[in-house]
């Protein structure tokens, strides 16, 4: 395309694209003449195809007057630029300025990827109960609509108390592991940054480690996601204190650093205490590779404030994620103070995957794989990655749990195997096929 | 006329070293002031202490208010930085880029509002930028791109512009046009400018008063026939020079030593 001359803009005379004549243009400023103009959105659209840029006077007086007669009925007449209601707007022939959320059509596959993944993993297992017969009884549950649940006693406690709350916590633990992803990649600009990497993986395990270990024989059952929880916290808190005493919030490579000696130096103590009780080490390994299979509703209760709560800010400063993808500098001066934006951003992640870790044991990929899958194939901006991953985070891990239960049946395969075994094939078919790799 | 922004000895440190030393300046609503100098002179720092983005000894007020008491936010509202090289995500839109400008005046978890989607759009259609608002960055030309930030400048609708090297990446016909561009902005909406610049004849051209740094310090203030003079560029640049001032107009040109 030939670059626009750029001179017409110090003169304020302009050529309508219509009929030709000449015109004066003050480029949209307040109190530029065509303020006065209204006109229908169709007739706005019509015009925007004939010309890039403003029409002159007659012109558009014309399409107007076309209009006029229409308007009369009109009441309520709208006439800011913007949605109104009424269909009107100012004749400013200005492009969309907005920024774009999610894609409409992308946030519609996102949330029927959720809804149908978790409608099949109610439906699949060792006895198959047919979706129509979920979804009615879904319905069932649901005040006011007297739908009748068709399933026997039998498979209404089969989806509700067996299927149902562990459907439901992989998708809270999916989700949030995604959205705490695609978090820290935006604060930390760096498209490898994870909650695992910072800490939390190796502080969870040596909380969990410890508490096998020392815990009282069978008392570990309660014991075990506080003290995961406790350990990712607290591995989090050491790489971000030791981060920061070399400088390391400014840029994000000294931190990952911190994060890799924090991680390394727990995981030699965690292999210290694991060798020193062997007979526990089966059940510390069952815990470290994750998985839903003691998955109730009680544990669903347990983590659903602390991921609500923590999803929740993170979607609230998805604007502000995109601010900082400007830089630090450039942020701070647009007035955001990003060491306080960093500091809650991370909090909220770290919290809120210690929680997912707590009950869940350590699941590995899904905070990188979703939002970097997000970014190829829809958008880079954290106004549509933040959202979408906490979705698609959510569907991916529901159905990774499906065939972690499934596939070798009446065995279940660690959930972390399954991420990672069918998750990192895809990422690399959809990493070769766009070969667009945001920052 | 009155005072815009006023700096009183000046004092940064980066480090150890110092890069700013008592630099003393008052600048009038609506002037133009160029930084020049050699390159260390300290003029890009001297941009970011304005901007509140370095801590600094010594006062700077802004529009009668010490930047140093001032939170991000209402140094924002104040003055609008311009870097030499900003970032530039390539995904963005215009209009997303230039609505990123209106972070100050919007909450702090706060979506834009109609007010700021309509500042966005005076400033995109200001700099012409109207066919290219939903074009993303990645494909903008040079001159299109520098618009798109000074777009993003204009629409945090502060009264102070601050421009690093603006015109760094341009064409010569773009360097001029990008200057024009923002005398216009700075007579209709009444803004206040401090650059820092390179090309001493742009410089001289379009401002209305030059700073001359030399590591730090101010050693010379004035108009450019005070400021561009044949000896001062030569014991502070090192370079050899002719400097014609003609018609009001000043230009200055490197000269090759002549070697026999």
């Amino acid at each position: 395309m030939v670059e626009q001359r750029e001179r017409p803009l110090l003169s304020p005379r302009k050529q309508c694209a219509h009929c030709g004549a000449e015109f004066g243009c003050a480029e949209g400023a307040p109190g530029c003449w065509c303020e006065s103009v209204v006109l229908r959105r169709a007739t706005l659209a019509e015009i925007r195809g004939l010309a890039d840029d403003c029409l002159c006077p007659a012109c558009l007086e014309g399409f107007a007057d076309r209009d006029r007669d229409e308007r009369a009925g009109d009441a309520t007449l709208a006439l800011e630029g913007g949605a109104s209601a009424t269909g009107w707007a100012k004749a400013i022939p200005h492009a969309a300025v907005r920024a774009r959320g999610v894609p409409p059509l992308w946030g519609l596959c996102a949330v029927l990827f959720v809804l149908g993944s978790m409608l099949f993993a109610l439906a699949v297992g060792p006895i198959s109960i047919g979706t129509g017969s979920i979804v009615e009884s879904v319905l069932s549950r649901l005040p006011l609509l007297h739908v009748h649940s068709p399933l026997s006693t039998v498979d209404q406690a089969i989806v509700w108390q067996l299927r149902a709350p562990r459907v439901v916590l992989a998708a809270l633990v999916g989700g949030m592991l995604a959205i705490a992803g695609s978090a820290y990649q935006g604060v930390f600009r760096n498209p490898l940054a994870d909650p695992y990497f910072l800490g939390v993986a190796a502080g969870a395990g040596l909380g969990a480690t410890v508490a096998i270990a020392y815990a009282s024989v069978g008392g570990s059952g309660e014991l075990l996601p506080l003290a995961a929880f406790a350990g990712a916290i607290f591995g989090v808190a050491c790489a971000y204190v030791l981060g920061r005493s070399v400088g390391g919030v400014h840029n994000s490579g000294p931190l990952i650093l911190a994060g890799v000696t924090v991680a390394a130096f727990m995981t030699a103590v965690q292999t210290f205490v694991q060798q020193q009780h062997s007979q526990d080490l089966r059940e510390v390994y069952s815990w470290l590779l994750g998985g839903f299979a003691s998955a109730d509703w009680q544990e669903v209760a347990l983590v659903a404030p602390y991921i609500a709560v923590s999803a929740t800010i993170l979607l609230l400063h998805r604007r502000l994620l995109d601010v900082l993808s400007l830089g630090d500098e450039e942020a701070a001066s647009l007035g955001v103070d990003v060491r306080r934006v960093r500091l809650l951003v991370v909090v909220a992640a770290t919290a809120g995957t210690a929680a997912a870790v707590a009950v869940s044991g350590l699941i590995g990929f899904v905070g990188i794989i979703v939002p970097h899958t997000i970014r190829l194939l829809v958008s880079t901006s954290y106004r549509a990655l933040v959202p979408l991953s906490l979705l698609v985070g959510a569907g991916f891990l529901v159905l990774a749990d499906v065939i972690a239960r499934t596939i070798m049946s009446p065995a279940e395969l660690p959930i972390g195997v399954v991420t990672a075994f069918f998750g990192a094939p895809f990422f690399a078919v959809v990493l070769r096929r766009s070969r667009r790799i945001g920052s | 006329m009155s005072v815009a922004l006023e700096a009183r000895e000046v004092t940064v440190r980066l480090g150890r070293a110092e890069v700013v030393h008592q630099v003393s300046t008052t600048v009038q609503r609506g002037e133009w002031v160029a930084l020049i100098g050699p390159n260390g002179a300290g003029k890009t720092t001297i941009l970011r202490a304005l901007a509140g983005l370095v801590g600094f000894a010594g006062q700077i007020l802004l529009d009668g208010r010490p930047v140093a008491t001032s939170s991000r936010r209402e140094i924002a509202r104040q003055v609008a930085l311009v870097p030499q090289h900003p970032h530039t995500p390539p995904e963005l839109t215009v209009a997303e880029y230039v609505l990123l400008g209106r972070t100050p005046h919007i909450g702090y978890l706060a979506t834009e509002t109609r007010v700021d989607r309509l500042a966005a759009e005076r400033a995109i259609a200001r700099l012409a930028l109207r066919p290219f608002a939903e074009r993303l960055l990645g494909s903008l030309s040079g001159g299109e791109l520098q618009r798109a930030v000074l777009a993003r400048a204009l629409a945090q609708d502060a009264p102070i512009l601050l421009l690093d090297e603006p015109t760094s990446a341009l064409d010569l016909g773009r360097q001029q046009q990008a200057l024009e561009l923002v005398d216009s902005l700075r007579r209709d909406d009444e803004l206040t400018v401090v650059s820092a610049m390179h090309d001493l004849s742009l410089a001289g051209q379009f401002s209305d008063r030059l700073l001359l740094l030399d590591r730090g310090r101010v050693v010379a203030e004035g108009n450019a026939r005070e400021v561009l003079s044949e000896a001062s560029i030569a014991s502070y640049y090192g370079a050899s020079v002719r400097v014609i001032h003609e018609n009001g107009n000043v230009f200055v040109l490197p000269q090759r030593a002549v070697h026999r």
